[in-house]
């Protein structure tokens, strides 16, 4: 008997111990205990990810400020790196209990959190300082009337191109149409250079080919008409695949390309920082990845927006691109939004757009990108007069999935223009 | 003191000792109360072991059966919208797993026809008498030691098209380049070629051990019979050698069925899904699209297949060598 009334104690023992782990989330015991005893105490989770310098430092120093003007909130920062941080998030959002600050892109997977009680509906909490940002950057996270998020960046996909290959291939000013932009490739061939850096074993950054001449040929609203009505069957999609396959007959990218990934030593960003290729269709963070795995081409980088299409509905003043945002958890404390006011401020936001890694969003601190590469990119999208958000964050996630497989399949050239689009359409009737 | 005798009758009940005792003699009220001591006793041992098995093993195995006929796409403590089976109706018309299941096939094939013999050839080798053959034996066993991943991030590097080293070898013997794993014709080539690294060190190792197990008895009196070397191979060494080469092929399969974490770090399943493999499709649609209920069908078609397959080859494959094992449950026994 005495065995089992001890396995009985034991196992009793093992289950406290398991309770204690799962209470992990409850506020520590406060260490300065010097808050008035009218405010309650509050734990913030925050995960972003900005995990590496520069934006990591400032943001705790942030969070450190708030605390102390604020002794009642406690600032859990959980920073993680990109891939880490999806994986993550797609597991507590299976267990229903997400973090009370979060890192989103907007578009249709915030959707889905909205959809699946994770992300908080703040319309009303940030009624009196929405007003603060760029309605651009803030429409991201405005999903059917209601606002989900809020930006801390934005930025946008255009061609940064190698000056001085351009000038040894006789070209003089950047391609302002798709047939100077063809041609533009032609002459790049001829004189022996790599047109175009692509890593084709990471997959989105081929969609933005696809979906540049998608915007270019069929016009923004034809994108979102074909995400409501769950159909891509539109000639002007056909057209834009057709386009994107004329370019690739072409043959411009680099050897091995398929393989190759987005950021590392063997990659699209260092086979452009490195100078073997000519141009690259990227997003404004494309300096810094280029720095970062091959080399700085300082002033011989240069940008220029993607080229209209001649006959085309869209205008070449259309800009896709995206940024970062932060979305809210159901059951944060109202103190979650009023630190996001905090860290979005404009004066906060200048000492972030200062750190050169992030672009301004709100009103009146374009001013303080100092980083010219920043400023080319915050001139183009000053005088955008339309703007697209990846489709890979728009549309719902298996959607933009499938956007990103069949543009990669249309420029391996194992499926055609009109598989593309029937592929989409059908993922996205599936949804 | 009763806390004593628990153990020691439960060595007493152990089935060997059993035996021994006739059957025709009439239990006693205290040999029942025995037995019963007994079973308490091993389920007390099991519980933790079974616990664990339940919550680890079992239970994602029956979620994911269940999610596999919804539609979800992860959201919320469980899913609502039943679709019945119209999860696997649509893995029957999609192309990417139809592929996957046919690479899959040709990766067993190749790994019954070349990596299994070419593991046998090596480890009978290094069964000889030579110089350094300690060493050779650590080398060889070494990449599967390495894990997955840090082998896959390897040989990205290694098969580059731009600056891989296998390009610069290939270069420098004046052969061209090879596009390794950025072409969708030569991927799953090279793509084996890593698996054979990987993993032919475990199976020699294997083959190693089944073949020192074989008296030397018998290849001397083979030899004294005039056997040539081939005939003591064919004749003596291979059928004694029989249930491992059973057991390693056994392996082979259930393993290339489940192959993963190799192929998403090395190439991603690309280009354009040539390279995919059963797991890799239902990472890509579980974490990538959030269609867990499609994933989970996926995954339900992996548990089978392998299900089918285990219980198939041992029921007809090693039944033979599982005869007297003790672990059959059963079936081992006649």
């Amino acid at each position: 008997m005495s065995l089992t009334r001890r396995a009985v104690v034991t196992a009793a023992a093992a289950a406290l111990l398991l309770a204690g782990c799962g209470s992990g989330d409850e506020a520590p015991p406060a260490a300065g205990g010097s808050a008035p005893a009218a405010q309650e105490k509050v734990v913030i989770d925050w995960w972003h990810i900005q995990n590496i310098e520069p934006m990591l430092p400032v943001w705790d120093a942030m969070a450190k400020e708030y605390m102390a003007a604020h002794p009642n909130v406690t600032i859990n920062i959980n920073p993680l790196e990109n891939e880490a941080f999806k994986a993550k998030m797609t597991t507590v959002a299976q267990s229903g209990e997400g973090p009370d600050i979060y890192q989103t892109w907007g578009g249709g997977v915030l959707q889905q959190q909205a959809d699946g009680g994770i992300a908080k509906d703040i319309t009303a909490d940030i009624a009196d300082w929405s007003g603060t940002f760029n309605p651009a950057a803030l429409a991201a996270y405005q999903l059917g009337g209601k606002t989900y998020g809020v930006p801390y960046d934005i930025g946008m996909v255009g061609f940064w191109y190698n000056k001085d290959l351009f000038k040894k291939a006789g070209i003089e000013q950047p391609p302002a149409t798709w047939t100077e932009f063809l041609d533009a490739v032609n002459k790049l061939k001829a004189a022996n250079i790599t047109p175009i850096a692509l890593g084709g074993k990471a997959k989105w950054p081929g969609h933005y080919y696809w979906t540049y001449l998608a915007m270019r040929i069929a016009g923004l609203p034809a994108l979102q008409e074909a995400a409501t009505a769950k159909s891509f069957e539109n000639p002007d999609f056909v057209a834009a695949g057709q386009k994107l396959k004329e370019l690739a007959d072409l043959k411009p990218f680099q050897n091995g390309f398929l393989g190759a990934p987005y950021d590392t030593p063997d990659g699209q960003a260092a086979a452009m920082g490195g100078g073997k290729a000519a141009m690259e269709l990227m997003g404004q963070w494309a300096p810094t990845v280029q720095k970062d795995t091959a080399g700085d081409l300082g002033e011989a980088l240069g940008f220029f927006p993607f080229p209209s299409v001649e006959g085309g509905k869209g205008a070449a003043t259309e800009a896709l691109g995206g940024g970062g945002g932060f979305a809210v958890g159901v059951d944060a404390p109202k103190e979650a939004t009023d630190f996001l006011k905090f860290i979005l401020s404009a004066e906060n936001s200048r000492k972030e757009i200062a750190t050169g890694s992030l672009l301004p969003v709100v009103k009146g601190t374009e001013d303080a990108v100092t980083d010219p590469r920043g400023k080319m990119v915050v001139d183009v999208l000053a005088k955008a007069t339309g703007f697209q958000l990846y489709l890979d964050q728009a549309y719902p996630p298996a959607v933009g999935a499938q956007v990103n497989d069949s543009v990669a399949e249309l420029i391996a050239g194992t499926k055609s223009p009109e598989d593309t689009v029937k592929a989409i359409t059908e993922t996205a009737q599936s949804e | 003191m009763k806390m004593t005798k628990g153990p020691e009758s439960a060595v007493r009940a152990s089935p060997v000792p059993r035996r021994l005792i006739p059957p025709q003699r009439p239990r006693s009220a205290a040999e029942k109360r025995r037995k019963l001591r007994t079973r308490v006793t091993i389920t007390l041992f099991l519980l933790p072991g079974l616990i664990l098995f339940s919550l680890l093993v079992l239970a994602p195995i029956l979620l994911a059966m269940y999610s596999s006929v919804f539609k979800w796409n992860g959201f919320g403590l469980l899913p609502k919208n039943f679709v019945g089976l119209d999860n696997f109706t649509r893995l029957l018309e999609n192309e990417i797993f139809l592929g996957d299941l046919q690479r899959g096939l040709i990766l067993i094939v190749l790994s019954l026809v070349v990596q299994l013999p070419l593991a046998l050839a090596i480890a009978l080798l290094l069964n000889q008498k030579m110089r350094l053959r300690a060493l050779y034996r650590l080398l060889f066993f070494a990449p599967y030691v390495l894990s997955e991943v840090i082998a896959a991030v390897l040989f990205s590097m290694l098969l580059s098209p731009e600056r891989g080293f296998a390009n610069e070898v290939l270069g420098f013997l004046g052969l061209g380049s090879s596009s390794f794993l950025s072409e969708p014709d030569t991927v799953m080539f090279s793509l084996f070629i890593v698996l054979t690294w990987k993993y032919f060190g475990f199976y020699m190792i294997l083959y190693l051990a089944g073949r020192q197990s074989i008296p030397k008895e018998l290849t001397e009196a083979a030899q004294i019979d005039g056997a040539t070397p081939w005939h003591v191979f064919r004749y003596v060494t291979l059928p004694l050698l029989g249930p491992t080469i059973r057991i390693t092929a056994f392996l082979a399969v259930i393993g290339t069925v489940q192959l993963f974490d190799l192929v998403y770090v090395l190439t991603g399943g690309g280009p354009v899904h040539a390279s995919e493999t059963l797991g890799v499709t239902m990472y890509d649609f579980g974490f990538n699209r959030f269609q867990v209920g499609y994933a989970s069908a996926i995954s339900v078609v992996m548990f089978v297949l392998s299900l089918v397959f285990a219980l198939g080859y041992q029921r007809f494959v090693l039944r033979r060598d599982l005869e007297g094992a003790t672990t059959t449950m059963g079936g081992g026994r006649r």
